[in-house]
């Protein structure tokens, strides 16, 4: 017993709802946002696409279990925290791209870093959320 | 040195290896160590007669000052002997008396840890050196007393020795470490010039205190003794070795080497007169009830330990002489003693002494070796105990003004030493034999030759004292500070007061032998005083203590957790409470705040609406979404001021757990009728006392101005160094990476938490 | 505002303690959540209010031209918030299980009467 308002909404709302995430982690230097901010509303759009379409239906969509986004996520934090090693930098010291892009800006491997972050953040809460639905 | 010392710890290691492959002869090997040590510490002899000392110095930790320093002097050498002598003794015996047992491997072990603490203590001249192996001595002690670990009885005497020996270990460091500090080093040797500043010190009666508090209860003086009696529960070869011979003479040894540096001071002398005098004579009265050899030995051992403290006391030359040559027969006669205690017991299995009667029979040469020991204890001419009790009687004769008191009680102890050695020594062999003992033979000449030859020593060394005094004995007190004493022990002093007084101890413990006999009945006389006795009182502490620690235990942590909530915010209350109004001038500045605005009111208002429902909403549905409304609120404010980072993190964490409660509430339990009414109060007052207690300090806190260094160095060098305009971004990405990294990881763990909680089934739970 | 935030802020730890201490497992969880929720408003109290002004530096400038909110406190609270998701799912499914183990919710059950030692 579905609400069809909802199922409808949900549909359009997801690839929305994504695109403000990545948004909002993408401006995150700038302007208010950031890794976990868009990470945790990335959560939100399939957390309700789930609640409206069933939650095999989301799975499908994500093809993998969004366990598997939580090593992704450490690696590609810590790769970027390593990433500065090869060129004699310590640990963590964050390196910039000569040119800015338009629309993003400045890119360097904090961002990398906050990509990290909001993809371990989707991959903690998805598991934690799916085997709770799962398992009651 | 130091290789003689170590070589006792590495064969032990070796045996706690081989402790399985020890069988049949091979545990007479390990002997082959404490022999060459003894062949290895007589070398020395010569050198010491010639009053050399022998030094050692090899660092160790340099910064502290402890150094692995070792010094042989006549006092160390003479324990040496004592120690690596009778061990050899002991070692040969050990091997028939424990023949077969499944962990003489282990026994020979402690034996050999102990062989060489012991050796370890005697030879140190660090202090804290010292202190490391007297603590090993009570250690493998421990284990040895323990050594039959079936028995309960067993295991309560290793822990009583134990605990009074350990005890005392604590203030004998105190004493080192306050001694060392004072006189500025650790070494003994250079002590020696620091005498005079050490005894007019203003804390001198503390390191008394604390040196006695440790060589007492090492040494089972008066009221700590009674540890001893119960350490008789160990093998007997153990008792012999450590609780008559050596050990419990390292308290002697101590004080004999402070003599020199703490010694000839009114306190120093009249607390070892003290102690000294009680020890012996309680020790020897004591004795003279027991029917258990082992008891009687054990008793007798006390008063002997306190004949010698007695005499360090008196502290005449006269006296440390006699100290040092009662020393050494003490070791000759109680070890032979004990040995036999051992025998008879082993082939009797027995140790009552008014069972056993007419041994000789069946055991001549132990006989023979019972007689001289019983007579060497008893002082009987052509001894070396005849020397010593003169030696003794001497001085007590000369120690000045109390010198009738001292030669009394003397008199006295002496007299009833003997008889309690001819109750260990003759009485089991003379007489007729019963039948039930008809059986029993002579053990293999390892058990008996030991004594034999213990006995036979002390003749030796009775009839020819001239052997002794210039080689060993005038070092020794030498070491003991009197050193311009020349030192000439002769058999025969010719008539005079001294040999009546010899005379009298003997004929009084003959005639006391042949009136009293042992029985049960006397033993329960004397076992109603044991009701204050020291044991007694010693145990109610002990008892007390355990009973107040488990009332402590079952108060505070009784596993509940409300109640250690409480326990903890309520101290929390009181204590803070308490400072915040002795010592905080509690104030409220208003001009600094911001404004309250409209809207500011109304969301607060809706939020302490929402904690409220929370707490008193009987609904668990009503009371999570009065958790998320509160939650919102709070985004309202970050909002507010300055925090979108916050508001958005916020508002969709806050999402999340609603989704989260809303997804497992009809799985979790329904809420818990409980009404009490007390108890709700009690928790209301505590809880409602502890929120105002947190505001008080947040708004002192407010008082003060911030320290904004940190906050503005982030702010100024955001973009310089992070390149990035939004500061708690930059600070969480690039400035604090590596938090963010570990927080990532923390929930990582969480995650992986819930996935495997979930994913294993109940019943593998319970 | 600081008193109203002072006064939500001791109502907070004092609510919180109070659900600790009934023996309900559910309200120990609520408990806890209102202890942090007081212990986040506390730190950001604590680094003084500013009305209105994030800490981000406005895009036509490289430094701060006017008054800012303290970053630090808003970073450590951003941390908080989210590892307590963390620990809140975490705890509410221990819970859940020991509900399921133990078939009740009462936090006396859990011990083990064999204290007497």
């Amino acid at each position: 017993m579905k609400i069809i308002l909802l199922k409808t909404a949900a549909n359009y709302l997801l690839p929305l709802l994504l695109l403000f995430s990545v948004f909002i982690l993408l401006r995150g230097h700038y302007e208010p946002g950031g890794g976990f901010v868009g990470g945790l509303i990335a959560s939100i759009a399939f957390i309700l696409h789930s609640l409206a379409n069933g939650l095999d239906s989301t799975k499908a969509l994500l093809k993998y279990s969004p366990f598997y986004f939580i090593p992704f996520g450490l690696s590609i934090a810590i790769l970027s925290g390593l990433a500065p090693l090869f060129v004699g930098e310590p640990f963590m010291t964050v390196l910039w791209f000569e040119n800015p892009l338009p629309v993003i800006g400045l890119i360097g491997s904090a961002l990398f870093f906050d990509i990290g972050v909001y993809l371990v953040v989707i991959g903690v809460t998805l598991t934690i959320l799916f085997t709770i639905s799962e398992s009651v | 040195m130091l290789l003689a010392i170590l070589s006792g710890f590495l064969i032990a290691i070796c045996l706690l290896f081989l402790g399985k492959q020890l069988k049949g002869n091979l545990p007479l090997a390990v002997s082959i160590l404490p022999i060459t040590l003894f062949v290895y510490f007589c070398t020395f002899l010569p050198g010491i007669g010639e009053g050399q000392t022998f030094f050692q110095h090899i660092p160790w930790i340099p910064s502290m000052g402890i150094h692995l320093d070792f010094k042989l002097d006549g006092l160390s050498l003479l324990f040496s002997l004592l120690i690596t002598g009778i061990g050899s003794l002991v070692f040969l015996y050990s091997s028939s008396y424990l023949k077969g047992h499944i962990y003489i491997g282990r026994f020979y072990g402690y034996l050999c840890v102990f062989m060489a603490s012991m050796l370890g203590v005697v030879l140190s001249d660090n202090l804290l050196v010292l202190f490391v192996f007297w603590e090993l001595t009570a250690i493998s002690s421990f284990f040895l007393i323990g050594f039959n670990n079936d028995n309960e009885a067993s295991r309560k005497s290793s822990l009583l020795a134990w605990a009074i020996t350990g005890g005392g270990g604590f203030f004998l460091m105190a004493g080192f470490i306050l001694i060392g500090n004072v006189s500025g080093t650790y070494s003994l040797q250079e002590m020696l010039s620091s005498s005079e500043l050490l005894k007019s010190h203003f804390l001198y009666a503390i390191m008394l205190f604390l040196i006695f508090a440790g060589a007492f209860t090492k040494s089972a003086q008066f009221p700590f003794h009674f540890w001893l009696p119960g350490a008789m529960k160990a093998p007997t070869p153990v008792s012999a070795y450590l609780h008559s011979a050596t050990m419990v003479k390292a308290g002697i040894y101590l004080i004999a080497r402070f003599t020199p540096i703490l010694g000839n001071h009114p306190y120093w002398n009249n607390t070892l007169l003290i102690v000294g005098g009680i020890t012996m004579v309680y020790g020897a009265f004591h004795s003279i009830f027991r029917i258990d050899l082992k008891g009687i030995l054990a008793y007798s051992t006390i008063s002997a330990l306190g004949i010698l403290v007695f005499l360090l006391g008196i502290g005449t030359h006269d006296a440390l002489l006699a100290a040092s040559v009662f020393i050494l027969v003490h070791a000759f006669y109680k070890a032979g003693l004990f040995l036999i205690a051992g025998v008879i017991d082993h082939e009797t299995g027995t140790r009552d002494v008014s069972q056993l009667a007419g041994l000789r029979k069946v055991m001549a040469p132990l006989a023979i070796a019972g007689g001289l020991a019983a007579l060497s204890s008893a002082g009987i001419p052509l001894t070396l105990s005849f020397v010593s009790k003169d030696l003794i009687y001497e001085a007590t004769l000369n120690s000045g003004n109390s010198a009738l008191l001292f030669t009394l009680i003397a008199i006295l102890t002496n007299i009833f030493l003997s008889y309690s050695g001819y109750l260990a020594g003759i009485k089991p062999f003379v007489g007729s034999l019963p039948a039930k003992f008809s059986e029993v033979h002579l053990p293999s000449g390892f058990m008996w030759l030991p004594p034999l030859f213990l006995g036979l020593g002390g003749l030796l060394f009775g009839l020819f004292p001239s052997l002794l005094d210039s080689s060993l004995i005038q070092p020794v007190i030498h070491a003991m500070g009197a050193n311009d004493t020349v030192v000439s022990l002769k058999l025969w002093h010719g008539f005079n007061t001294v040999l009546m007084l010899s005379a009298l101890t003997i004929v009084c413990g003959i005639i006391l032998y042949l009136i009293l006999k042992p029985s049960l009945k006397r033993l329960n006389a004397i076992g109603k005083l044991d009701s204050f006795s020291p044991q007694t009182i010693f145990m109610s502490l002990a008892k007390g203590t355990k009973f107040i620690a488990l009332r402590y235990t079952k108060f505070m942590h009784n596993g509940f957790l409300r109640s250690y909530l409480t326990k903890i915010i309520f101290f929390l209350v009181c204590l803070i409470g308490y400072y915040l109004i002795r010592n905080v001038d509690i104030q409220l500045y208003t001009d600094k705040h911001t404004a309250i605005s409209m809207y500011e009111a109304i969301v607060f208002s809706i939020m302490i609406v929402a904690i409220f429902t929370i707490v008193f909403s009987p609904s668990r549905f009503v009371a999570i979404i009065s958790l998320s409304v509160m939650g919102y609120c709070m985004c309202l404010f970050f909002v507010y001021y300055g925090a979108p980072d916050l508001a958005m993190t916020q508002f969709t964490i806050d999402t999340l757990t609603t989704v989260l409660f809303v997804l497992v509430l009809l799985k979790l339990p329904p809420y818990l009728r409980i009404k009490d009414k007390a108890a709700q109060v009690r928790d209301g007052f505590l809880a409602g006392a502890f929120g105002i207690l947190i505001s008080v300090i947040a708004l002192q806190v407010l008082n003060e101005p911030t320290n904004k260094n940190i906050s503005r160095f982030y702010a100024d060098n955001a973009y310089l160094l992070g390149k990035g305009k939004n500061v708690v971004n930059v600070i969480l990405v690039d400035f604090r990476g590596y938090d963010t990294l570990v927080e990532i990881t923390v929930l990582t763990i969480a995650a992986i938490g819930v996935y495997s909680m979930l994913k294993i089934q109940s019943s593998e739970i319970e | 505002m600081e008193l109203l935030f002072v006064v939500l802020i001791g109502v907070l730890y004092g609510t919180g303690i109070y659900l600790m201490l009934r023996r309900s497992m559910v309200k120990l969880l609520v408990g806890l959540l209102l202890l942090g929720n007081g212990a986040n408003l506390l730190i950001f109290l604590l680094g003084d209010l500013v009305k209105g002004n994030p800490p981000v530096i406005s895009p036509d400038s490289s430094v701060f031209t006017a008054v800012y909110a303290d970053p630090i406190p808003q970073s450590l609270i951003l941390t908080a918030i989210v590892i307590s998701f963390g620990l809140q799912s975490f705890a509410i499914i221990l819970l859940k299980k020991v509900y399921l183990a133990t078939g009740s919710d009462n936090l006396d059950d859990l011990n083990t009467h064999d204290l007497d030692i």
